[in-house]
Parts: structure tokens; C-alpha cells; sequence
């Protein structure tokens, strides 16, 4: 019999601590595939956030380091500029890349740091407990916005790759999604590109990624993915962004 | 050359290749001397967007294994220490210049000793201790600058300079030459034999296995583990890295205890009581951590009564050090002044005075 599928050579051979219909799982494994079909294994350098991905680097089987809250951009800046030839990218969730660290990903950005970003929207806080991310949509229910976003009190679901198409250091971003077996062949798809700019030193590349997290959207795992496909994605529309 | 102009070049020819940080007054002559020096070095220097991201940016540059180097002076420090705990935490090394400036708050641009606690106790979150330089000269400026990234890469922590604006800001004469140097320049002439020292960077996992470098410890009992590992290098630390200059000790009847600029001005006031007659003599610690409990010990075996005097730009900081070293065995009088006061030659004598006449 031929062999048709294996796990990745970047991904260790662990068991996950992600919840039941999480979408970090599938980022990181599509990551490793990736890293594997580009031949970048010996030189990636990925840069792992604060929040449920902390301990991506237990999964993926090439060198990382961890960054403080917010500042994965910053240490990754560091890193690529001592080390261009190596490939770096960070991972990072909507309160790491878009809240704490918004000054680190706008400024990496306007400089045109030759870097990749894969950025895991998921509309809510993880790690702490289900509290508002900077992209919770108006209305939703959370933790800390326990009658739902009103847009008076708590601002609107920010658009941090809209914000960032304007920036001449950037180079590529697209918004992709998780909710379909086809949306995360895009999303691969999407990652790919993203690094192999880096490869080609085109510049700043991003990719958000719309994310279940079924666990305090308070929802089952296949709710949560009609969830991001029939309310999410209307407020943040997929595609390529620039 | 200035005394931030010297720290920046010290640290060149020590071979550190990455430089970021933030303008902040009384220190911006190190990040404009960078932009131009780096370069010409074959480093990189980078304009960051705040000191948060500057240090970081010193975590990413450490973790890739090459000699990296921040300054700032005092409100920015504060912003820095996320970073500090997060490099002594990883155990990375890298140097943060401090060139005080008064405080609290914004405060002001005038010559301080005020970040004294916040250097030598940690100074951000966690059980942790950063090595504290304190220079008292534009050459001894230049010189620590280099040896700081010695110690660094040694005990793999963050190494800190605590200067204060005088310092930053005085003109000297220095020796660029120096001996020492020229072995270390050999030492460390290209990225590559650095990494080679740095078995644990981060440069991509060709021929090995991968490297994380992370200072999460989730497990229960793993971060106590850790903590205990960082104890057993601090007290090895405390047992080799102690320095002081002491001149007069020997038969001094009082002392004092006075660090980086404000050593200087307590010299003078030292050498004009002795031309009268007086026996009095001047301990300088140069490492603010470990405190240099080995100065004191002279007076603690001998049973000979002498007086202290601190001095200090603030209200009484080292002044503590100072105590538990003694274990209340002296009596200790401070002088301080804070916010931009600096204790005179004159005031210096006359506290000096009054202790001879208590």
C-alpha cells in the first residue's frame, strides 16, 4: 500500500491541549506543512505569544522562542535583522497581535520588517477566560462584556488588516477562515504565500485567520464554525486584503 | 568623548552588533552615536517605537546569540523592566544602560541616584537579580561598558550600567587602547565565533535538535526547580563578581560609602580633610549587585570603632546595603539629596565633621 498522508516533519508527535473544536490545532499543523513543503525547517524561527498558542513551540519541531505579551513583533524584529537568513514568522491571537501589541505590530509593519505574521482572530479571549478581544463583535457576550459589546462603552470589533493595507511596509495580507475543509486549503494556501514572500524578501506579510473557539463562545464545535461562516465573517470579510 | 558616547563605544569594541532603544534625556547621545557607529561596525541599530520594544527587540537579538545592548534613563527603564524579568527568566544575556535622571514620575532630566532599588533588588517582576555596574569616570564608563557583556554572556543574565545624567553628560579624556580590549576585539571579531561560545541560540535547527528559548515553566514543581537554578548562579555570582575601590581604609577613622559620580565629589571632600589631618576614608562599590559585602569585612574582624557616612543622589537607597553589611555593628549617618539636589564638597565636610565630633 502507498502511503498517501504522514504528520509533518515539523510537527512532534504529541498529544494537544487545546480544547474540543479549537482552530489552533489546525493552524499549527498547517504551519508544519507548510514549513515541510518549503524545505524551511533547519531555518525557521517561529515566535510563539502569550495566550492559549504560549506553548506552540511544544508542537512544532524546529526553533522558537517565546515573546512577552504583545511583543512577538519586537523580538522577532531582533531576531530577523541579527539572523536575515533564517525565516521567521510569529503566531499570534487577537489580544497579543491587536490590543497589548498594537504599537509593536503597526510599527514592525510601517518598517517593513521582512517577516511573516500569522495572526489567529477568534473574536475572544482564551487563556484568561473568555474575556473581549479587541475584534468581539458588538453584541457579543463575554466575560467582561456580560450584556454584550455595546460600541458606546467598549469602542467596535477592530480591523487591524484593514488598518494595516495602508502602510507602504506592507506587503501582503489576506483574511482567511476555518469554518470549511476549503477555507483552510485557503488558509494554507494564504500561509504559504506568506512565507515564501519572506523567502523571496518581499517584505511584511500577514495572515488572519478566523478561528473557532467553541469553548467561550459557548457553543458546540460545529456551531462555532457556522458561527465564523454565518455571523463573523460579515463583520470581518475574507479575501485578500492587499 | 562624553560619558554616553564612551559606554556606547565600549560596548562596540566589546563586540555587541545590535543596538535598540528610545530617545530619553539625559542619555540621547548613545542612541545618536549608535546610529551612526553601527553601521560602520557592521551591527544593527534600530530606532524603536518605545522602550518596550526596544528591550524587546534586545530579547530577539540575545536569543539569536549575538551581543546586544539597550539604554534609556530612568522613566524608560521603568518600561523596560517587563523585558529585564523576561530575559533573566529565559536566561539570556544582554546590557541595559541606565543614565538616572530624578524621579518619581517624569521628574526631571538632573543627575540622579534613584533607581538604586529598582537596579539591585530586580527591579521587575520575579525572584530574579540583574549584575549592576556602577562607573564613576568617562573611562571607567567605557571599560565596564565592554566588561558588562563578559559577564553577561558568562552567567547568561541581563547586565545593567547605572550611570546618572552627570556621567552621561561629562567630557574626559579616555584611553581606547587599553590592553584588555585588544584580546577581547580577538576574542570576538565575527557573529560566527560568538554563536560558537552560544550553544543555545536560536539558528535554526539545521544538524540539531530545536532550540526554545522561553521562560514559562507551567508544571507543577518545574518553575521552584528553575527558581533554584537561578539561586545557585546568583550566589556563585555573589561569591566571584564583588568590586569596590577603597583608598585610605586602613587606619580611616570614618568612612565613606559613595558610588559613580557622587564618589567623585565625596574624593574631594576626602582629600581636603586629610590635607587637615583628618583620617578619614572613601569605599566605592563598583558592583551595586553583589554589593561588595567583602569591602567591609577589614572593619568587621578589627576591633577598631569607625564611623560611616552615605552619600547619595537620593534619600537613602544604598544606604541600606550599607547597614546589613555592617549588621549594626557601626554607626552609619547618610547625606542625601534628591531630585536634582546634589550633595556638595561643602556639605560632604561638614557631615564628615560632625561625625568625627559625635
Amino acid at each position: 500500500m502507498t502511503k498517501v498522508f504522514s504528520r509533518p516533519k515539523s510537527l512532534r508527535d504529541v498529544s494537544t491541549h487545546y480544547c474540543p473544536g479549537c482552530g489552533h490545532g489546525i493552524v499549527h499543523k498547517l504551519i508544519a506543512e507548510v514549513v515541510d513543503e518549503l524545505g524551511i525547517r533547519e531555518l525557521a524561527i517561529g515566535v510563539a505569544p502569550v495566550g492559549c498558542a504560549v506553548v506552540a513551540y511544544d508542537y512544532w519541531d524546529f526553533d522558537c522562542s517565546e515573546a512577552a505579551h504583545g511583543r512577538a513583533l519586537a523580538v522577532a524584529t531582533g531576531i530577523k535583522r541579527v539572523r536575515p537568513q533564517n525565516i521567521v514568522f510569529t503566531y499570534q491571537g487577537d489580544g497579543d497581535l491587536a490590543a497589548i501589541g498594537t504599537a509593536e505590530t503597526l510599527h514592525a509593519a510601517n518598517r517593513g520588517e521582512n517577516l511573516t505574521v500569522i495572526f489567529i482572530n477568534n473574536a475572544v479571549y482564551g487563556m484568561t477566560g473568555g474575556q473581549m478581544a479587541p475584534t468581539t463583535l458588538l453584541g457579543q457576550k463575554t466575560a467582561t462584556t456580560p450584556g454584550g459589546r455595546q460600541a458606546r462603552l467598549e469602542g467596535w470589533p477592530l480591523k487591524i488588516s484593514e488598518m494595516l493595507r495602508e502602510f507602504s511596509g506592507v506587503k501582503f495580507i489576506e483574511r482567511t477562515s476555518l469554518y470549511a475543509p476549503q477555507e483552510i486549503i485557503k488558509t494554507k494556501k494564504a500561509i504559504k504565500q506568506a512565507l515564501q514572500n519572506q523567502i523571496d524578501h518581499t517584505g511584511f506579510s500577514l495572515v488572519e485567520i478566523l478561528s473557532p473557539c467553541p469553548t467561550y463562545l459557548g457553543l458546540s464545535p460545529v456551531q462555532a464554525l457556522d458561527w465564523i461562516r454565518d455571523v463573523m465573517q460579515k463583520e470581518f470579510p475574507l479575501g485578500r486584503i492587499k | 568623548m562624553t560619558g554616553n558616547e564612551a559606554m556606547a563605544e565600549g560596548a562596540i569594541q566589546a563586540g555587541c552588533t545590535f543596538y535598540a532603544g528610545y530617545p530619553i534625556t539625559p542619555q540621547n547621545e548613545i542612541p545618536a552615536y549608535m546610529a551612526r557607529r553601527m553601521p560602520e561596525a557592521g551591527g544593527i541599530f534600530i530606532q524603536a517605537e518605545s522602550e518596550l520594544a526596544a528591550i524587546n527587540m534586545v530579547f530577539g537579538a540575545a536569543a539569536a546569540g549575538v551581543r546586544a545592548l539597550t539604554s534609556s534613563s530612568s522613566p524608560g527603564i521603568s518600561l523596560k523592566q517587563e523585558g529585564i524579568s523576561y530575559l533573566a527568566g529565559a536566561e539570556l544575556p544582554a546590557v541595559i544602560i541606565n543614565v538616572m535622571r530624578g524621579g518619581p514620575g517624569l521628574g526631571n532630566i538632573w543627575p540622579a541616584q534613584s533607581d538604586y532599588f529598582q537596579a539591585t533588588r530586580g527591579g521587575g517582576h520575579g525572584d530574579y537579580r540583574s549584575i549592576v555596574l556602577a562607573p564613576a569616570s568617562v573611562q571607567e564608563a567605557y571599560e565596564l561598558a565592554g566588561e558588562a557583556f563578559d559577564l553577561a554572556d558568562q552567567y547568561r543574565m541581563p547586565v545593567i550600567i547605572l550611570g546618572d545624567g552627570m556621567l552621561g553628560q561629562m567630557m574626559e579624556p579616555i584611553l581606547v587602547q587599553s590592553s584588555k580590549f585588544k584580546v577581547q576585539r580577538n576574542k570576538l571579531r565575527t557573529a560566527n565565533s560568538q554563536l560558537r561560545t552560544k550553544p543555545w541560540a536560536l539558528t535554526g535547527c539545521k544538524g540539531r535538535k530545536p532550540h526554545v528559548i522561553k521562560s514559562f515553566f507551567l508544571k507543577e514543581g518545574d518553575l521552584e526547580k528553575f527558581n533554584l537554578v537561578l539561586q545557585k548562579k546568583y550566589n556563585s555570582i555573589k561569591q566571584k563578581v564583588q568590586r569596590y575601590e577603597g583608598l585610605f581604609l586602613d587606619k580611616a577613622q570614618a568612612v565613606v560609602v559613595a558610588y559613580g559620580t557622587m564618589s567623585r565629589i565625596a574624593k574631594s571632600a576626602v582629600s581636603h580633610l586629610r590635607k587637615g589631618g583628618q583620617r578619614i576614608g572613601l569605599l566605592r562599590p563598583i558592583t551595586l549587585w553583589p554589593f561588595p559585602l567583602a569591602a567591609f569585612q577589614r572593619f568587621k574582624r578589627s576591633s577598631r570603632n569607625v564611623k560611616f557616612l552615605v552619600v547619595e543622589m537620593s534619600y537613602g537607597q544604598m544606604l541600606e546595603d550599607v547597614k546589613l553589611a555592617l549588621d549594626g555593628r557601626f554607626p552609619v549617618e547618610f547625606l542625601g539629596r534628591s531630585g536634582g539636589g546634589i550633595p556638595t564638597e561643602e556639605e560632604i565636610s561638614k557631615a564628615l565633621r560632625k561625625l568625627s565630633h559625635d
